[in-house]
């Protein structure tokens, strides 16, 4: 019963991970197509791609005139975390073989959080696949929703949608500033990327502001 | 056609590094520099991604009504505001201002 009791719970939970990350979809959609991918393009990138960092860092490289490979090369960095998830969450998973890829696809910051937070209750594979399936049908949705009221939207900045990529990153930033040398790191990046901006190619600021103060992190850390 | 490279490689390539989380001997990922440097790399990333996409237009730096946005989300993300209301609140404020002329 108590197990019941708790499936219910991280049910209820799922949901309401999943409903949060909704407004960020819409908006990914209303910005990517605003910035010129196609309503396709932009539902592809949800579906195959399926992590909102770098999916949100691609087409605002791409829109701000970066070249292809600063812009992949900017949403791969952001979605290197996921394989650190996936080696960590998958001992929690049990997985037969032929599920790891299906699991891999889906593990991302929601699903992950919530299958180490329901370690203690036993729960970690079934909060895994709740937060997961919630999320990936729930994003993809609003990613169409977006795609089509951003063909319906006119300029960029008259309808203030250059302004919801910085507001989207800086909500994805905000819990992960948990401590000083996180927000040094972040003030570092952003110098090194201010001053980068008129004397690098579109897309190298990006790139070089966060690899630089990265590896700087490291550095000083040992 | 540039986009759809684009599009396709990032695709592919990000989910390949889901992939890879499952296959490779977990003891290479842990306690390492590689984790560390992993772990760090959103913050500084996301950083620079703020910076630009509001400070820059192309190659030149610029102050204009994404900043107004910007401040709004800031303020926002620091009393933990829901999303909806972080990225509503910044594109109304930058839309407001950019109507005023900014």
């Amino acid at each position: 019963m108590a197990r019941d009791a708790g499936r219910a719970r991280t049910r209820a939970r799922a949901l309401v991970i999943g409903l949060s990350v909704t407004p960020f979809g819409v908006s990914f959609g209303a910005v990517s197509v605003a910035t010129g991918l196609s309503v396709v393009q932009t539902c592809l990138l949800s579906l195959v791609l399926f992590s909102g960092a770098s999916q949100f860092a691609l087409v605002s490289v791409l829109g701000a005139g970066g070249g292809v490979g600063s812009a992949l090369a900017t949403a791969l960095l952001l979605g290197s975390r996921n394989t650190l998830y996936g080696a960590g969450v998958r001992r929690l998973l049990a997985l037969p073989a032929w599920m790891r890829p299906v699991a891999a696809q889906v593990t991302i910051d929601e699903s992950t959080a919530m299958a180490f937070a329901e370690q203690p209750s036993g729960l970690s594979a079934y909060a895994f696949w709740a937060t997961a399936a919630s999320v990936y049908v729930l994003w993809n949705l609003a990613t169409v929703l977006g795609a089509l009221v951003g063909r319906g939207l006119g300029s960029l900045s008259a309808a203030g949608l250059d302004a919801a990529g910085p507001a989207a990153f800086v909500a994805l930033l905000g819990p992960r500033m948990r401590n000083l040398s996180a927000g040094a790191v972040a003030l570092c990046a952003a110098g090194i990327a201010v001053v980068c901006v008129p004397l690098l190619p579109v897309g190298s600021p990006v790139l070089l502001g966060g690899g630089v103060a990265a590896l700087l992190a490291v550095a000083v850390r040992r | 056609m540039t986009l759809w490279v684009a599009v396709v490689a990032a695709s592919l390539g990000c989910a390949a590094l889901k992939q890879l989380g499952y296959v490779v001997p977990a003891r290479w990922l842990q306690g390492s520099r590689v984790r560390a440097f992993v772990d760090v790399l959103p913050i500084a990333l996301l950083s620079a991604l703020i910076t630009v996409s509001t400070f820059a237009a192309g190659t030149r730096l610029q102050l204009d009504s994404r900043a107004a946005g910007l401040l709004a989300a800031v303020l926002l993300v620091a009393v933990r505001a829901p999303f909806l209301v972080v990225v509503v609140a910044a594109c109304g404020v930058a839309a407001g201002v950019h109507a005023l002329g900014g």
